[in-house]
């Protein structure tokens, strides 16, 4: 049975690169691969990252609801990224290096999101529904507070935000892509080597510390990880609501396991067969003009409704 | 040796536990009693470094909790909590297997394997090893946990009222199997019971909590009578002697 999973699975990402790259093309090859492979790497990327930073951030808040999007993670990057231009000026903020300026949001987010999902997630993280609530009135705080700066703000460099707050697929700035997939890179890096403390970790705190593992630094490590890998994303795509729980669920349907060694991948395979499969029904196929994020999104909201309702299991 | 110096614990600045001095022997079963809120679950998670100690100090042989690496501990001490929150996903072979993390870090060895297998075969899980936590009765969870903390291969044991949930059938071969762990195995076991028969029963060794304090301290024949549970669970109850050892009426 895991056999055939693993082979449905490698069939279906397979499948879905290869219509994504050949289907529906003419003219000069080269230029082609160049084209469409910069936005595979791309979407494969932000897959990656979307599906990783789910599971691992279910794992130290030990529930299956909540993702970093529905607390508000993505939110926070897209304020921080507005502060810097409120504070800078869309001109300066986009004349500096765009590594410094991609630092500058990143460590902000960093910071920010230590202080308020580490403490919360260290005190409240056995009380689901006050967990629940907290991410929901930060990411409605994190939202307004950026678009009041947006009301406030030159109208040309409210522009610039717009690029940023919108999810988006198909503007790839390939010079974000070689610094992403590198941070991106050291991030799977290490998630993928703290596997087997994630197992012991998602046992629960005293279970943790009983096997020697301290879970209050496990917690923060982890959130550093997750504020990395949101931020590369959203930098990416801008915000995807609903992503990460949608993948991360079939994932758990599909092959139901507790190591992290069989969840990151799995969740990882079935997030890129998501995006590149269904970017490629959407462009290539059905020459649809919707966004696949509006049908994520939709999809992701019914689940995420769904799990909420029946709440069987954590 | 477990050796509690002048541990005293405030929670909510209400003080739990008062300047407790207490030796734990080795080799033997311990068992902690006392009413409800006595202290003794809460002795026992800091004596795990479950939650941090405040003032005294605590020794398990030469190594200090709280100062200690905590991994180090893992390999001396375990602890199976009173609610364990364990994802009931797991097969009870992978909860097991997890007992060897503190030696292995997740990459298991033939060695562990063999280790694995025989805590599930000590602890009667062979048929059900293949089931996920949450399809078990109450009993077949509770030794589960306990093959865990077996295959860690502790020294020393904490067990927080292990019994809780369990029936009669299921609490008498937990206490055997503990039993056993003592005598054949040459572990230390601190167990935390409610119930002062099981403790009559099982222990080699009682030790009383009152109001954050230790009470009187002893082998159960010669600490259990009527003037002890008068003091230490504030009612009072017929205590008789049979086969040798006290039995409380209940």
């Amino acid at each position: 049975m895991r056999v055939r999973t693993l082979v449905t699975l490698a069939v279906l990402l397979l499948v879905s690169v290869t219509t994504y790259m050949t289907v529906g093309a003419r003219g000069n090859w080269e230029f082609l691969l160049s084209f469409r492979g910069t936005k595979l790497a791309a979407i494969v990327l932000i897959a990656i990252s979307v599906s990783t930073s789910t599971v691992l951030f279910q794992t130290v808040a030990r529930n299956r609801i909540l993702t970093p999007s529905i607390m508000g993670f993505d939110a926070l990057y897209v304020l921080m990224f507005t502060l810097g231009v409120f504070f800078m000026g869309a001109h300066s903020f986009l004349t500096i290096a765009p590594v410094t300026q991609y630092f500058v949001s990143l460590l902000l987010m960093v910071g920010v999101a230590l202080a308020l999902f580490g403490t919360l997630l260290l005190q409240a993280r056995e009380d689901i529904m006050r967990m629940m609530l907290t991410g929901v009135i930060l990411a409605a705080f994190f939202r307004s507070l950026t678009s009041l700066i947006t009301r406030i703000i030159d109208p040309n460099e409210f522009g610039y935000i717009q690029v940023a707050s919108f999810a988006r697929f198909n503007q790839i700035d390939a010079d974000l892509l070689s610094i992403s997939a590198v941070l991106c890179g050291v991030c799977l890096l290490i998630a993928w080597r703290i596997r087997h403390r994630l197992d012991v970790l998602a046992l629960g705190r005293e279970a943790a510390i009983n096997l020697g593992e301290n879970p209050r630094r496990g917690v923060i490590e982890v959130l550093i990880l997750v504020a990395v890998l949101v931020s590369v994303s959203t930098a990416f795509v801008g915000p995807i609501a609903f992503l990460g729980l949608l993948v991360v669920s079939i994932a758990h349907r599909v092959w139901p396991t507790a190591s992290h060694g069989v969840l990151l991948p799995v969740a990882a395979a079935v997030s890129i067969i998501t995006l590149v499969g269904g970017q490629a029904i959407l462009e290539r196929v059905l020459h649809s003009a919707v966004p696949l994020i509006v049908i994520v999104d939709f999809l992701g909201g019914i689940l995420f409704l769904y799990l909420i309702l029946m709440r069987s299991h954590r | 040796m477990i050796s509690i110096s002048n541990l005293s614990y405030y929670y909510d600045r209400k003080l739990i536990l008062k300047n407790i001095n207490l030796q734990i022997p080795k080799g033997v079963v311990t068992a902690l009693i006392g009413a409800n809120g006595a202290g003794k679950s809460t002795l026992l998670s800091l004596i795990a470094r479950l939650i941090s100690c405040q003032q005294g100090r605590i020794t398990v042989d030469d190594l200090e909790v709280g100062s200690c690496p905590t991994s180090e501990l893992a390999t001396r001490l375990s602890i199976l909590p009173q609610v364990p929150e364990v994802t009931t996903r797991l097969s009870v072979a992978e909860l097991v297997a997890f007992g060897r993390y503190p030696y292995n870090r997740g990459r298991k060895s033939p060695e562990d394997e063999t280790i694995i297998a025989n805590a599930v075969e000590l602890f009667e899980l062979q048929d059900v090893r293949r089931r996920s936590l949450d399809t078990l009765s109450g009993g077949q969870r509770q030794r589960a946990l306990l093959a865990m903390i077996f295959a860690q291969d502790t020294d020393y044991l904490l067990l927080d009222e292990p019994l809780n949930n369990l029936d009669i059938a299921g609490s008498r071969k937990l206490m055997t199997l503990v039993r056993t762990l003592a005598a054949e195995h040459g572990k230390t076991i601190v167990i935390v019971l409610h119930d002062i028969n099981y403790a009559c029963a099982y222990a080699d060794w009682i030790v009383t909590m009152v109001d954050g304090e230790t009470g009187p301290i002893g082998e159960p024949n010669k600490l259990v009578t009527r003037e002890l549970i008068e003091n230490v669970f504030n009612t009072d109850a017929d205590v008789h002697s049979v086969g040798g050892r006290p039995l409380v009426a209940v």
